[in-house]
C-alpha cells in the first residue's frame, strides 16, 4: 500500500510496495518502500526542496540520482551521526532520521564502535561497474575460466538500465537479461560481484582499492558484529573499466531553483522508483538522451509542455517524438531564465529563448511548469582512468572528454569510452572482457549479445556552455550557476580569470569549484568550457579539466582505519619479564614497539622521587635492570671479526675471544648510526647488541653490505632479540649477588675483568652469558639467559637481591646514570649530525685501518671547528630542569635581538641525586672550547644561567666499575 | 602500489619491499684515494633520469635479499628484475645509457 505518498505512481518501479518504511527528516515524518532512496522517498512525498545553499542560502532541490548531486546533503541521525550524506545515494531503512543541510554537516564527537574491516583479493578480470557493459564484460571474461570480480557501486546490477522502460537486449527485455547475467555470474564458481562498493582508487600495476557498505541497508536487521564498511584491496591483472557518464546541467540563469533536474534523474526516479515529481514538464537539451525521458514521461501520462532543443537541425531522435504528436518540440532553443514561487521557492515557469549562432539569446516566450527536465551532454566517468594517468581527448561529436587509449592492463568500456547507444556499450563491454580474460590468459570469446534502445541512431550533440543573462555581461550574471554545492557562478568564473588565472587547476583553487562533496561532477566539464571562453583563445580542449585524484567518493577515516585501532593500531612487544614489571605497579613508556618499564614508583612517590631512590640504590647498594630490548645479532663466520672491523669505527679483527668492545657505527656520510657492545664468543662467532630501537635498522644495514658490497665475506647475521633476556644487576654490591645467583662463577674482580664475559649455569641450572658491561659507571653485569628463562632468573636474582635492598629500576633511572657518565644515547643525544668527534668520542675512531663512512670525517664541512660539540650543562642556580630540546643563546643575548642567535640546544636533561643539582647534556657549536662558559637558556619567561661542563660529570676516573 | 617481482619469492605488493635508490653504484674501493669531490660525487649524487632505471630493491619483510629493478620512471613499468651485474642494453627494452652509468 502507499500512504502519503501522493507522487508515487500507482505501479512499476523497482520497490517493495508490500513493505512500508517510516522515516523522517527535518522532524517530519514520511513513509518509502525497500528499493527507494531517502531522495526518491522524499520525492514521492511531494517534497523536492532540500536544505538551502551552502554560501547564498538559496533554495535548493534535490537534481540528481546518485552520487552527482550536489544539493540533497543530509545529516543522518541516531546512535550513529553521520554528516554530509547524499539523500540520492542512501537506500531507505525503518526508522530513518535525518536533517538536511546546507553544504557542511557535523561530525558526530563520540567514538564510533561500529566494526570496519578490510579484505584482500587477487583476481584475473576485475570489471568496475555493473550497468549493459560491466555485465557484458563479465560475462565475456566469465566464460573462460578466469577469476572475474565485479564492483558496482549501486544497490543492484544494471547501471542505467535499472532507469530504462523500453529498451530489450537479446530480445528482452532490459531488465529481464540484467536479472539473467546476474544470475549467471552468481553461479559461477569464480566470480565474485560485489555491489553497494564503489571503486575509490586505482593504482600501479592495477592495485584498486574499493569500499564496500555492508550494513547501513539493512537498518535494525544489521547483525551486530557484521562489518558497516569493508576495503576491498584489489590487485587485478585486468581492469575494465564501464564506470559509465554522468549528466551535465545547463548554465542559464536561475538553474538551481527546486524543480530543475537533470534529465536522466527525471527518467530514473520516474521509472526505478515509479515517482512523478512534476506534472506539468519542460524539457531542454543539448543532445538525443533527453527523449528518452520524454518519452516515458508522455507514456506515464505526465504533461510535457515543450522540449527546448539547442541544436538547429531537428535530429531524427527529436523528429521521431515529434512526429508522434503531442510534444510541442522547439528547435535552437533553450531557458534563459526560470521563475519561482516566492513562497515556496519552487519552480513555476521557465522563459524560452531563441539561440544565435553565436550563442546569443533572445527570450520571447513564458512556459508555465514544475519540473524543468535539463539536460547539457554527458561525462564519461574517467577518474579511475586518470587516477593513473590516462590520456583524455575532447570528442566534438559528443562534446566530451573522452579516454585516449587506455592505461596499461586496462581498457575503457561503455560509455566510459564515449559509447552512446546500448547496443554500443553492450558489445564494447563484450569486446573489453573477452580481450581482458585472453590477456590474463584465459582465451575467451566476446559474449554475442544485442541491445536495442531508441538511440539506434544518434546526432550530435550542441556544446551549448552559456545561455546569456538577460543584460550585463558574463562578469554579472551571478545566478547563473556552475557548481551548486559551492554557490559558485559564471561571475566567479570571469573573476578568477579576471584576476589572471588561466590554468584550470588554478581557477579550481581560486573559485574552489569542484572541490566540494561532489568533487566537480557536474560542474567540471562547464567550468573548463566556461574558461575557454572567458579566455577567449584556446578551446575547452586545450584547458582540460582538472586531475582527479582518489577517492573517487568519500571514504571515512574509520574505514580506513578498519580493525587497526586502539590496540591493534601498533604492535607492543614485551620482554619475558613483563608480568613482574606490570604486578610490581611499574610505569611503563614505549620505545620503538617495546613497552619498557620507566620506573616503579612506591606508594606516594612521584617519578622524580622514584628516580631519586633508584638511582642512590644503584650508586650505593645494588640494583637491577630488564634490558631484554637491546637488539641483539649474532654475527657468525669466518670473516666475522674483519667484517666488524669494516662496520664498526673501532678495531675488532683481533678482540680476544671472551672479550667485549663497546662500538659506534657510522653511516656513509660519517655520522653516528648505532652503537652497543659486541662479545666475542669464538674465533668466528660475534654476540652484537644495538640500540633497543635500532636493532632491526642495524641487521638490515649489515645485510646490506654483505649482499651487496662484500659478498665475498664469509659472515651470516641471526637476530637474537628475541631469544634472549638481559638482566642488568648494577652497583658496589653487585658483585655479592651475581656470585649468589652463579656459584660456581669465579667473580672476583682479577678473575673476571671489566669488558669480558663468561658461561655459565647458574644455581638453578639455567646456563648463562654473564658479561661485565656498565652503562651506568658502576661495577655492573648483564646476565644473558634464554628468552624462556628471564622471568625465573629476574625473581632469583631479585631472591638473591633482597636482604641487599636489590632495587628494580627503569629507563628514567638508566638515563641519569648514563648521563651522568656521558654516555650518549644514539637518537636522543644524536640526530644523524653527530659525528663520534662531535659527540666527544675520538677515542673511538680508529686512525689505523678504513671502516664505513671514515672518508667522510675528512670532508671540509665534518672539519670544521664550529660544529656542534655534545658537552655538559650544570644550570648555574643549581635547581632548574631545563626541558629537553631547550636553545642556548650566548651571554648578553636579549631575546628582543631577532632572529636570536641560536648556538644548540639540550639533548638530555635531569635531576641528579648523585650530583646534587640537576645537570644535561647539549649539542653546541663548539661546544668543547666553551668549557666553563656561561650560556643563557630561556625557559618560559626566564633567561636561566647554564655552566658548559665536560660530558663526564661523575666519576670522571672511572673508578667505580670495578666496585 | 607497485607489484614487484622478488627473484626468490615472486611477486609481491611495493609495501614489502625497501627502495635502496639507483644500482650499480659501487662502494669505492679505497676511498682515501678519492678527492673531496669525487667522494662527494659517490655520497651524494644519483641520477634522475626519466625513462628506464637501475635501482636497488630489499624484500625487507621476506627473504630479506636484495636484487636489482630496471623501472621506467615515466610509466612505472618493471622492465627486468635481475641480480648481479647489469643488464645489457637489449634488456628492458631501453638501450639507454643511464642503465648501469657506474656499473
Amino acid at each position: 500500500m502507499t500512504t502519503g505518498q501522493p507522487r508515487r505512481l500507482p505501479h512499476g518501479g523497482r520497490i517493495d510496495r508490500d513493505t512500508v518504511l517510516t522515516f523522517t527528516v527535518d522532524d517530519v515524518t514520511y513513509t518509502g518502500h525497500p528499493g527507494d532512496t531517502v531522495a526518491s522517498a522524499l520525492l514521492a512525498n511531494g517534497r523536492i526542496r532540500v536544505g538551502d545553499s551552502m554560501y547564498r542560502g538559496r533554495p535548493r532541490g534535490i537534481m540528481a540520482a546518485w552520487s552527482e548531486e550536489p544539493n540533497a546533503l543530509l545529516q543522518i541521525g541516531g546512535d550513529r551521526s553521520e554528516p554530509t550524506v547524499p539523500a540520492t545515494t542512501r537506500e531507505l531503512v525503518d526508522g530513518l532520521t535525518a536533517a538536511t543541510i546546507s553544504g557542511v554537516g557535523a561530525l558526530d564527537p563520540a567514538a564510533d564502535d561500529a566494526v570496519y574491516d578490510k579484505r584482500y583479493a587477487h583476481t584475473d578480470v576485475l570489471v568496475i561497474g555493473a550497468g549493459p557493459a560491466g555485465l557484458a564484460a563479465a560475462l565475456s571474461a566469465a566464460a573462460s575460466d578466469a577469476r572475474v570480480m565485479l564492483v558496482d557501486e549501486q544497490s543492484e546490477p544494471g547501471g542505467s538500465l535499472l532507469a530504462s522502460r523500453r529498451e530489450t537486449v537479446d530480445g528482452r527485455p532490459a531488465l529481464d537479461w540484467v536479472a539473467g547475467a546476474a544470475a549467471t555470474l552468481a553461479a559461477a564458481p569464480e566470480v565474485t560481484v560485489l555491489t553497494r562498493t564503489v571503486a575509490v582508487g586505482s593504482y600501479d600495476d592495477n592495485y584498486v582499492l574499493a569500499l564496500e557498505r555492508r550494513t547501513d541497508h539493512l537498518g535494525a536487521a544489521a547483525p551486530p558484529a557484521m562489518s558497516r564498511e569493508r576495503v576491498w584491496h584489489i590487485r587485478a591483472r585486468q581492469v575494465v573499466l564501464a564506470t559509465g557518464a554522468h549528466e551535465r546541467p545547463l548554465v542559464f540563469a536561475g538553474n538551481d531553483r527546486p524543480g530543475v533536474m537533470l534529465a536522466g534523474a527525471v527518467r530514473t526516479y520516474l521509472n526505478r522508483y515509479a515517482v512523478r515529481i512534476g506534472d506539468r514538464v519542460v524539457v531542454a537539451t543539448t543532445n538525443d538522451s533527453a527523449y528518452d525521458t520524454v518519452e516515458d514521461l508522455c507514456a506515464a501520462g505526465i504533461d510535457v509542455v515543450a522540449v527546448l532543443d539547442a541544436r538547429d537541425v531537428l535530429s531524427r531522435r527529436a523528429y521521431e517524438i515529434e512526429s508522434r504528436g503531442g510534444v510541442r518540440v522547439l528547435q535552437t532553443s533553450t531557458v534563459c531564465q526560470t521563475e519561482a514561487d516566492p513562497d515556496t521557492g519552487a519552480l513555476r515557469a521557465v522563459r524560452v529563448g531563441t539561440l544565435g549562432h553565436d550563442d546569443s539569446v533572445s527570450c520571447w516566450e513564458t512556459l508555465p511548469c514544475d519540473l524543468l527536465a535539463v539536460s547539457g551532454g554527458w561525462t564519461p566517468v574517467i577518474h579511475l582512468h586518470t587516477h593513473r594517468r590516462g590520456a583524455q581527448r575532447w570528442d566534438d561529436r559528443w562534446a566530451a572528454f573522452v579516454p585516449d587509449g587506455a592505461v596499461r592492463d586496462q581498457q575503457v568500456a561503455g560509455a566510459a569510452a564515449g559509447a552512446v547507444t546500448l547496443h554500443e556499450c553492450l558489445r564494447s563491454g563484450a569486446t573489453a572482457g573477452a580481450e581482458a580474460a585472453t590477456r590474463a590468459g584465459f582465451p575467451a570469446r566476446p559474449l554475442d549479445v544485442d541491445g536495442t534502445d531508441s538511440l539506434a541512431e544518434v546526432d550530435p550533440a550542441r556544446a551549448l556552455w552559456l545561455v546569456p543573462g538577460d543584460d550585463g555581461g558574463p562578469a554579472d550574471w551571478n545566478e547563473h550557476f556552475v557548481d551548486l554545492q559551492r554557490d559558485q557562478t559564471v561571475a566567479d568564473v570571469w573573476r578568477a580569470t579576471g584576476a589572471g588565472m588561466r590554468s584550470i587547476e588554478h581557477v579550481k583553487r581560486y573559485t574552489s569549484i569542484g572541490t566540494a562533496h561532489d568533487q566537480g561532477r557536474t560542474s567540471g566539464v562547464n567550468t573548463a568550457a566556461l574558461v575557454a571562453l572567458a579566455l577567449d583563445g584556446p578551446g575547452v580542449a586545450e584547458v582540460g579539466t582538472t586531475s582527479h585524484r582518489p577517492p573517487y567518493s568519500p571514504v571515512s577515516f574509520a574505514a580506513l582505519a578498519g580493525r587497526e585501532r586502539g590496540d591493534l593500531f601498533d604492535p607492543e612487544r614485551t620482554t619475558p619479564i613483563h608480568p613482574w614489571h606490570v604486578e610490581h605497579g611499574a610505569v611503563f613508556e614505549v620505545v620503538g614497539q617495546w613497552s619498557r618499564a620507566r620506573y616503579y614508583p612506591r606508594r606516594g612517590e612521584d617519578m622524580d622521587a622514584a628516580v631519586d631512590r633508584e638511582c642512590r640504590q644503584a650508586r650505593t647498594g645494588v640494583a637491577m635492570m630488564d634490558a631484554s630490548t637491546l637488539g641483539k645479532i649474532e654475527v657468525t663466520g669466518p670473516d666475522a671479526g674483519e667484517f666488524l672491523n669494516r662496520i664498526y669505527t673501532n678495531a675488532f679483527a683481533k678482540l680476544a675471544v671472551g672479550s667485549a668492545r663497546y662500538g659506534v657505527m657510522c653511516t656513509l656520510d660519517g655520522m653516528i648510526f648505532d652503537d652497543g657492545v659486541s662479545v666475542r664468543l669464538a674465533e668466528d662467532r660475534f654476540f652484537m647488541t644495538t640500540t633497543t630501537g635500532g636493532a632491526a635498522g642495524v641487521l638490515d644495514w649489515l645485510e646490506e653490505w654483505l649482499q651487496t658490497e662484500w659478498p665475498d665475506l664469509r659472515v651470516y647475521c641471526t637476530s637474537g632479540t628475541e631469544q634472549w633476556a638481559t638482566i642488568a644487576v648494577v652497583g658496589p654490591q653487585a658483585r655479592g649477588v651475581v656470585a649468589r645467583v652463579a656459584p660456581r662463577l669465579d667473580v672476583s674482580r682479577d678473575a673476571f675483568p671489566f669488558m669480558t664475559f663468561r658461561e655459565t649455569t647458574l644455581a638453578s641450572g639455567v646456563p648463562a652469558r654473564i658479561c661485565r658491561i656498565s652503562f651506568s659507571g658502576e661495577l655492573a653485569y648483564e646476565i644473558n639467559v634464554a628468552g624462556w628463562y628471564g622471568l625465573a632468573v629476574w625473581q632469583q636474582v631479585y631472591e638473591a637481591g633482597a636482604d641487599l635492598g636489590i632495587t628494580p629500576y627503569g629507563t628514567e633511572t638508566m638515563h641519569v646514570l648514563r648521563a651522568e657518565k656521558g654516555y650518549p644515547i644514539v637518537g636522543q643525544d644524536t640526530d644523524g649530525t653527530v659525528t663520534p668527534h662531535d659527540a666527544g668520542m675520538s677515542w673511538v675512531v680508529s686512525t689505523r685501518k678504513d671502516f664505513v663512512g671514515r672518508r667522510s670525517l675528512s670532508r671540509p664541512d665534518t672539519r670544521r671547528a664550529d660544529r656542534k660539540h655534545l658537552v655538559g650543562v650544570l644550570p648555574a642556580d643549581r635547581t632548574t630542569v631545563l626541558p629537553e630540546g631547550t636553545q642556548l643563546v650566548a651571554a648578553g643575548t636579549t631575546l628582543d635581538d631577532r632572529p636570536v642567535p641560536m648556538l644548540g640546544h639540550v639533548t638530555s636533561s635531569y635531576r641528579s641525586a648523585a650530583l646534587g643539582r640537576p645537570f644535561g647534556l647539549a649539542l653546541i657549536d663548539g661546544g668543547r672550547e666553551r668549557i666553563g662558559e656561561v650560556l643563557l637558556a630561556p625557559v618560559g619567561q626566564r633567561l636561566v644561567e647554564v655552566e658548559v661542563a665536560p660530558t663526564v660529570l661523575y666519576d670522571a676516573e672511572g673508578t667505580r666499575r670495578d666496585g | 602500489m607497485l607489484l614487484l617481482t622478488c627473484p626468490w619469492c615472486g611477486p609481491r605488493d611495493e609495501t614489502e619491499y625497501r627502495y635502496g635508490g639507483q644500482a650499480h653504484v659501487p662502494h669505492p674501493e679505497d676511498p682515501s684515494a678519492l678527492s673531496d669531490e669525487e667522494w662527494a660525487e659517490y655520497l651524494f649524487f644519483r641520477d634522475n633520469p626519466s625513462g628506464p632505471f637501475a635501482e636497488r630493491w630489499c624484500h625487507s619483510v621476506g627473504c630479506r635479499r636484495w636484487f636489482n629493478v630496471v623501472r621506467d620512471t615515466r610509466t612505472y613499468e618493471i622492465l627486468a628484475v635481475y641480480t648481479g651485474a647489469a643488464p645489457d642494453s637489449s634488456i628492458g627494452r631501453s638501450g639507454d645509457s643511464s642503465i648501469g652509468a657506474h656499473a
